[in-house]
C-alpha cells in the first residue's frame, strides 16, 4: 500500500513541476528552488511529516524533502540552544545528500570526460 | 499581410509540445522514482537492520550516486530530455546538475573550473532552501515555540 502512496505522491509532485515547466517561462532551476521553499513551508505546521508517514520514501525522493529536512534539522537544535540553534543544525539531516553529491561529482569528474 | 495574420501563421507552424504526454511521462517516471525510493528504504531497513530514518539517508546517497554515475556515462541527459520534471524534481536532478557542471567546467582546471562552478546550477536550491528554512524556522519558533 505504501508503494502506491509513494508512486502517487512523487508522481503528482513531478506532474505539478511539469505543468509549471510547460505553461510558463520558468526554467528547471526556478522550479526546483520553488519546490524547496514549498517543502520548507509545509514543515512549519508539521504537514510534511504527515506526508512522509503516509507516502514513505515517495515523499523523501522529491526535492521538497530537502527543504523539509533543512528546517527539521534546525528545529532539533532549537530545542537545545534556542533561536541560535537555527544556525547550528540546519545541515544536520541534509548533509548526506549534499556531501555525497559533492564527493561523487568531484571524484567522477576527475575520471570521466564529458560526452558530446 | 497584417500582424495578426502573420502571428496566426507562425503559431500554426511552430511545433507544438504535447503537454498531456509530457505530464503523463513526468507523472509515471516521477512515481517510479518514488517507488524506487520506498523500495530502497525498506531494502536497507531490512537487510542492514537499521531504523527507517537511517535507511532513508542511505537511500538518498544511493540515488545521488546513481544520478552522478548515469550522468557520467551519458545516459542521464537523454533520460532527462525524455522525462523532464520526472527526473529533475527528484534528488537525482540535484546530483545531475552538480555532476554536469563539474564535467562541463573540467577543462578550466581543478580550482577555477570544478571548484568554482560545481554549484553553479545546484547552488540556487541550497541558497533558497537555507534562506526559506531560516525564515520559516523563525516563524515557527515565534508561533509554536520550537
Amino acid at each position: 500500500m505504501i508503494y502506491l502512496n509513494a508512486f502517487l505522491f512523487a508522481g503528482i509532485v513531478c506532474l505539478i513541476g511539469q505543468i509549471i515547466l510547460d505553461n510558463t517561462k520558468l526554467t528547471p532551476g526556478h522550479i526546483t528552488s520553488m519546490f524547496v521553499v514549498i517543502g520548507a513551508f509545509l514543515d512549519v505546521f508539521d504537514i510534511y511529516d504527515k506526508i512522509v508517514l503516509w507516502a514513505g520514501g515517495g515523499a523523501l525522493v522529491p526535492i521538497t524533502s530537502f527543504g523539509h529536512l533543512l528546517i527539521h534539522g534546525a528545529m532539533d537544535t532549537v530545542h537545545n540552544f534556542g533561536v541560535m540553534g537555527l544556525f547550528l543544525g540546519m545541515f544536520d539531516l541534509t548533509s548526506a545528500g549534499i556531501v555525497s553529491a559533492i564527493i561523487f561529482s568531484f571524484l567522477f569528474s576527475l575520471v570521466f570526460h564529458p560526452k558530446d | 499581410m497584417d500582424k495578426n495574420k502573420y502571428k496566426m501563421l507562425v503559431n500554426k507552424y511552430t511545433p507544438k509540445e504535447n503537454r498531456l504526454y509530457n505530464g503523463l511521462i513526468a507523472f509515471i517516471v516521477g512515481g517510479l522514482m518514488g517507488v524506487l525510493g520506498q523500495f530502497l528504504v525498506s531494502f536497507y531497513a531490512y537487510y542492514f537492520s537499521v531504523p527507517t530514518k537511517d535507511a532513508s539517508v542511505f537511500m538518498i546517497i544511493t540515488l545521488v550516486f546513481l544520478g552522478c554515475f548515469l550522468t557520467c556515462l551519458g545516459f542521464f541527459d537523454k533520460m532527462v530530455s525524455f522525462a523532464r520534471c520526472g527526473l529533475i524534481i527528484p534528488i537525482t536532478g540535484f546530483a545531475h546538475s552538480m555532476m554536469s557542471a563539474a564535467l562541463e567546467y573540467k577543462k578550466e582546471g581543478l580550482v577555477t573550473g570544478i571548484g568554482a562552478n560545481m554549484f553553479k546550477l545546484a547552488g540556487t536550491v541550497i541558497i533558497f532552501g537555507v534562506v526559506s528554512a531560516y525564515l520559516f524556522g523563525l516563524l515557527r519558533v515565534m508561533v509554536i515555540g520550537g
